[in-house]
């Protein structure tokens, strides 16, 4: 197996006396889709700040294709190809849809000509290329979501951490939205990505990682980590997994009417 | 944000340029001349806080540092004024380089880092006011010599145009920036420092640029006034008075856009004056204070009908 594009080891993240991260390892390999799944205040977005260089770990250890990053600031690792999106979205209000994606591209193209190029394609690429003289401030949730992700692509990463996409989205926008970072994933951009809506998680992660009260409690692919009983009961309380095994053995041994 | 083009701003310098040779008076040139200066030191104030959301309170720390090395340089050093004029920026831009990495680098926003340049423009102005190498509380004399070779002009129409260069250098400078890879860093560090910082912004790096840029145009300022005025002392150079001055003008003009501290200096200059002459006229003397009073004014009502300014009004309307 080769060597995960990142490697997250044994991260431990206290605030004062709150553990919010605890001693938590993930990988993810290069060209795949990860997810990280939990309950709200799992620590998921903690762990996010971690992995982008927001948040210095108290303990535990982050790279990057192998290079130690844990002491790297957050602006040189998104120079190393680690972008990121924020769970509440962050346009700059006050600029243009494109002056907005165009930060972005000046990373990789010092010119003005050169970036407003790169960022009308990634426009093009999440579909936002009918709006890109409108004022961010003027876009709906679905289009903010799309700016966001935009922004964090039009750096040309190699890593892209997706915070919560598609809270927020009706079930359509969340249908539109999927095929987008699939196509992503297919360019050639590994993904990481905390998500709550599950038919999401579903259909688009190899592998799945779930996180509970800071803890990594199980990972694996999606369809054995959803029939798993810590996360399960991690999710609906203890004793869940036995009454829901329970309730399907009845509901099975209930011939149909 | 819509970028002023090239062709705007040759069009105002032109008519600018041409304004001596029309039939212009001492005190209208005089106040033209002032004009000027007070613009340069609030296009300095706008790179800052125009287009990188950083409000200082305190340009006077840099207004007065170019004005007194200027004044210092020629009468301690005996160093020729074209000479001296690119080391006072330089040691402008020093003084900002130096309050920015101390403010910038402890986190300090928004009205923090006002209070904290207000209150490094104090020190540098009771420094100056008691230090005996600015002259002191008596302040610096530069002698009269009308000579071109020492920057100083018979005829008063090449100080206006010497200063009016120095105007356009820095419509220029900002409109390039605007549209530069550094501008677009500032204002993303304006908007939302830490989006920026996710996208590989280095925001304290894109932090000091701006600072010492900003500082050295308006340390420019101080040595244009020096040399306008001959004469400096503490609280001319490092008094609040510049410091405001350098604010509101790309506040009512327009904040972030690139005519926006011209167009506010003349209006609010011009305002000042011709408020102080009518009222003069109407109650029969002069009312002193009346000025600001009308400034006041014009402030409120650019905060409530026009929040981006008198060019944020003619875009509009453009648009319209």
């Amino acid at each position: 197996m080769s060597a995960a594009l990142l490697q997250v080891r044994a991260v431990t993240k206290r605030f004062g006396g709150l553990v919010a991260v605890d001693d938590a390892s993930l990988d993810v390999a290069a060209g795949s889709i990860t997810g990280l799944i939990g309950p709200n205040g799992a620590g998921k977005t903690t762990l996010f700040a971690v992995i982008a260089g927001f948040e210095a770990p108290s303990a535990g250890r982050v790279a990057l294709l192998g290079d130690d990053i844990t002491d790297t600031p957050a602006h040189v690792r998104a120079q190393a190809g680690i972008a990121r999106t924020f769970q509440i979205v962050q346009p700059f209000a006050g600029l243009s849809v494109l002056e907005n994606i165009r930060v972005g591209a000046y990373l990789r193209h010092r010119h003005r000509a050169a970036a407003t190029a790169s960022a009308v394609a990634v426009a093009r690429a999440v579909g936002l290329d009918q709006m890109l003289e409108k004022p961010a401030s003027t876009l709906t949730v679905a289009g903010r979501k799309r700016l966001e992700l935009a922004r964090a692509l039009a750096t040309e990463p190699k890593l892209l951490l997706l915070d919560e996409v598609l809270a927020g989205l009706n079930p359509s926008e969340i249908r539109d939205m999927i095929p987008v970072i699939r196509k992503v994933r297919d360019d050639g951009v590994s993904i990481l990505i905390v998500e709550h809506v599950m038919q999401a998680v579903m259909q688009l992660c190899d592998v799945v990682y779930v996180l509970a009260q800071g803890r990594m409690i199980a990972h694996g692919a999606p369809g054995v980590v959803a029939r798993d009983t810590a996360v399960i009961e991690a999710y609906l309380g203890h004793g869940a997994a036995a009454r829901m095994q329970s309730q399907q053995s009845i509901a099975a041994s209930v011939p149909h009417a | 944000m819509n970028t002023t083009g090239i062709f705007p701003i040759s069009a105002v310098v032109f008519v600018l340029a041409a304004l001596p040779f029309g039939p212009l008076s001492n005190t209208m040139l005089n106040f033209l001349s002032f004009a000027m200066i007070i613009t340069l030191a609030a296009q300095g104030w706008n790179i800052l806080a125009g287009l990188g959301g950083q409000f200082s309170f305190g340009h006077a720390a840099f207004f007065g540092t170019g004005a007194y090395a200027m004044a210092v340089l020629q009468m301690r050093f005996g160093i020729n004024p074209w000479l001296a004029f690119p080391i006072a920026m330089i040691a402008a831009g020093a003084v900002g380089f130096a309050i920015g990495f101390l403010s910038f680098r402890a986190r300090l926003r928004g009205s923090y880092f006002a209070l904290v340049t207000l209150a490094f423009a104090e020190v540098f102005r009771i420094l100056a006011n008691t230090w005996n190498f600015t002259g002191g509380a008596a302040g610096v004399l530069v002698p009269l010599k009308s000579d071109p070779t020492q920057m100083q002009f018979g005829d008063k129409r090449w100080f206006f145009w010497l200063a009016l260069a120095c105007v356009t250098g820095a419509l220029f400078v900002t409109h390039a920036l605007v549209r530069s890879r550094l501008g677009a860093h500032l204002v993303a560090v304006r908007e939302n420092e830490d989006a920026a910082r996710a996208l590989g912004v280095d925001a304290l790096a894109v932090k000091l640029q701006a600072i010492t840029l900003s500082a050295s145009i308006t340390g420019a300022a101080g040595c244009l006034y020096v040399q306008k005025f001959l004469y400096l002392d503490a609280n001319l150079a490092y008094g609040t008075w510049i410091s405001v001055e350098a604010l509101l003008a790309p506040i009512v003009g327009g904040l972030g856009t690139v005519l926006g501290p011209l167009v506010g200096t003349l209006v609010l200059l011009g305002l000042g004056e011709t408020s102080k002459t009518v009222f003069a006229k109407i109650t029969g003397g002069a009312v002193p204070g009346i000025d600001l009073v009308v400034l006041g004014v014009l402030l409120i009502g650019c905060v409530a009908i026009a929040p981006r300014g008198i060019m944020g009004l003619v875009r509009r309307r453009a648009k319209a």
